[in-house]
């Protein structure tokens, strides 16, 4: 009897750290679902900044955007001058684009989505893609990193299906705020195509989220865009009518 | 002696025949194919210094690095001045400013939605400047299948292929949505007055001729364009006259480590040809040499089977007293005669075929679909003055250097031997 003692105390004492251990390490899926939580949102209203650095000059660009899900977008340019009144809608799967300069509605398909948006580190394919990473991606968690003195997970994706922009992502997430401070998109070959950092994030309520974020196409020479939220307003009344085509023109 | 020779060989048509077959046949293939390859390297040079690079051309370092992606952001800027300097340092070359740009060709319906589109290679030239040479460079006014020449401000022309595909209609608009020179959304509505085809296929996929000044102000490019183009006054490239010029004026920039700095090449350099024209200009050789060496071997071949077939000729005029280096000469001056014959009638016949050749040409357009290199969708061949002496090389040479060595034999006959020789 006292030997069945002995030997369940030391399986016990060897075993409870790896059980407590198992049960604070969150899943690849769990993750997800946590960054999900803090990205998607029934609908927000943005203003936000886009600093594009190319290899001759420097461009700054002011939008006001409404999103609703992640199947419905729109965006107005602000600023500058020359973008002012340009437009964007997202409906699903289908953009159209309008500049008051030319005063027509142009449909983006195709290979143009791979396009530059706006001469940016970002395509018009990054714009329409599903923000949830559970919804495209399975996952793996690869281990532990430290990354710009934050603790994180990090965790290789794999697309579910064929039909998304990137093929793979090897992401690393704040261990405590659930935000992927670094992401490396690659194709299918394993070519790294888009470099992303979040260098300065703001809570609101329970949810963090990016303040500013660069993104960086590697198939490029330029020197990358910085993506700034200016503001933001979670699940605000957004009118129907803001996701037609009819008000591009408007 | 040289009217013998030829009665011999008029009447001995088995001495004569099989050999001038052979002679007319190699020199036939030799005229044929320096028309040939010298018609379609010459068109190559010719498309692709009237489309793509000119005879020199100039852009920015860092565009040059990337020139095939057409990257107007790093287009020249201040190109007025660059080109009054240019003119004032090369005056007796012709320059002109040229953007090229993709983008995608928007055709809207009655309310102003898309109702086709499809993408452009945009070539934005000088149409209507009194100076303009253009039209006549990029054979722009035969190109044209329907409508006719822009004359005004947002007027453009684009691909006949590409007019069909989206059906449409002359007169109507035509939105450009392509990226301005600082990256912006570019979208800026023109007219299309007319359709056209240059007989290019990576033109006729999707070409879009604009005005220059136009393509500036659409792509946010005022005074930048992202080439310059040089042509010589004789509209013909001369490597050497451009690799000079480049050198030349590249050394001005040697100390600006400014990656916006001009930089100048030549067609050479900056075309696909580079191998091509080596090998283009290698080729006359080649073509003569393979065929020297077949015939050689071939009528080397038949001498031996004539002089079986002579051996009692031989042996007789050795017997009464012909030295053997006079018959050997002899029988060298036949060959010479043969070569001459066989040349003419192969040059003839070469040349005849090249005329044909270059004048109905050897459509290849269905081999082009994919081909994105200025090649003209129509093989034509180009008789030039080498033309007409190229067959005599090969035709004299292999009729000499064959009827040499089969008739070594004959300092072999022994003249003790041939009254027995010719006993049996």
């Amino acid at each position: 009897m006292e030997v069945i003692m002995k030997k369940t105390l030391i399986t016990a004492i060897f075993t409870l750290p790896m059980i407590i251990w198992t049960q604070e390490l969150p899943t690849a899926e769990e993750i997800l679902r946590r960054i999900d939580a803090n990205i998607t949102s029934e609908n927000r209203t943005t203003i936000s900044t886009m600093i594009i650095h190319g290899r001759r000059a420097s461009r700054t660009m002011t939008a006001k955007s409404w999103i609703q899900g992640i199947d419905r977008s729109y965006t107005e340019y602000l600023e500058p001058a020359r973008e002012k009144g340009t437009k964007m809608l997202k409906l699903e799967d289908q953009l159209w684009l309008y500049a008051p300069q030319s005063d027509r509605i142009i449909h983006i398909a195709g290979h143009m989505l791979r396009q530059s948006l706006m001469g940016s580190d970002l395509s018009y394919e990054d714009m329409m893609e599903d923000p949830s990473l559970l919804n495209i991606y399975d996952a793996d968690l690869l281990g532990s990193e430290i990354l710009m003195d934050r603790d994180c997970w990090v965790l290789s994706l794999q697309a579910k299906t064929d039909d998304i922009a990137y093929f793979s992502r090897k992401i690393w997430v704040d261990k405590e705020r659930y935000l992927p401070l670094k992401e490396e998109r690659l194709a299918k070959s394993g070519k790294l195509l888009k470099t992303t950092e979040i260098t300065e994030v703001f809570q609101i309520g329970e949810r963090w989220y990016p303040k500013r974020m660069v993104f960086k196409d590697n198939l490029s020479k330029g020197k990358g865009t910085e993506f700034i939220i200016d503001s933001i307003e979670f699940n605000s009344d957004i009118p129907d009518y803001i996701f037609s085509k009819a008000s591009l023109r408007r | 002696m040289i009217r013998f020779l030829i009665k011999g060989l008029l009447h001995d048509r088995h001495r004569s025949f099989f050999p001038i077959i052979i002679v007319a046949i190699g020199v036939w293939i030799t005229v044929f194919m320096q028309a040939y390859i010298n018609g379609v390297f010459t068109d190559m040079v010719d498309y692709t210094a009237r489309y793509t690079t000119g005879h020199v051309k100039v852009m920015t370092r860092a565009y040059a690095e990337n020139s095939d992606q057409i990257p107007n952001d790093l287009a020249l800027i201040g190109v007025e001045q660059l080109m009054d300097d240019l003119q004032h340092d090369y005056p007796d070359v012709t320059w002109v400013k040229r953007i090229q740009f993709g983008g995608l060709l928007d055709i809207p319906d009655g309310k102003g939605e898309t109702r086709a589109q499809g993408p452009v290679i945009g070539l934005g030239v000088d149409l209507f400047t009194k100076e303009a040479t253009e039209i006549s460079t990029l054979n722009i006014e035969k190109a044209i299948v329907r409508g006719r020449l822009p004359h005004s401000p947002g007027e453009i022309l684009i691909s006949d292929e590409l007019a069909l595909k989206l059906e449409v209609k002359l007169g109507e608009s035509a939105t450009l949505l392509s990226s301005s020179m600082y990256g912006s959304m570019a979208m800026y509505n023109f007219t299309v007055v007319g359709t056209v085809r240059f007989g290019v296929a990576m033109m006729d996929r999707g070409a879009m001729i604009a005005d220059v000044t136009d393509a500036q102000i659409a792509l946010n490019m005022f005074d930048a364009a992202g080439e310059i183009l040089g042509y010589f006054v004789n509209r013909v490239y001369d490597d050497g006259r451009a690799s000079m010029m480049s050198e030349e004026f590249n050394a001005q920039y040697i100390m600006n480590d400014d990656e916006f700095a001009p930089t100048m090449g030549p067609l050479k350099e900056l075309s696909s040809l580079g191998e091509y024209l080596d090998y283009a200009s290698n080729f006359s050789g080649i073509i003569v040499g393979i065929f020297v060496f077949v015939m050689s071997i071939v009528l080397w071949n038949a001498g031996l089977l004539g002089g079986l077939r002579r051996y009692g000729e031989v042996g007789i005029r050795l017997a009464i007293g012909e030295h053997k280096g006079h018959l050997y000469r002899s029988l060298i001056y036949e060959s010479i005669a043969i070569g001459i014959i066989g040349s003419i009638i192969g040059t003839g016949l070469g040349l005849g075929s090249a005329y044909w050749l270059q004048t109905k040409g050897l459509d290849i357009s269905a081999f082009m679909k994919n081909v994105n290199m200025m090649i003209p969708n129509i093989f034509r061949a180009s008789i030039t003055t080498e033309t007409y002496y190229i067959g005599f090389i090969p035709g004299l040479l292999s009729t000499v250097l064959g009827t040499a060595l089969s008739g070594i034999g004959i300092y072999k006959r022994q003249t003790a031997q041939l009254f027995k020789e010719l006993e049996t």
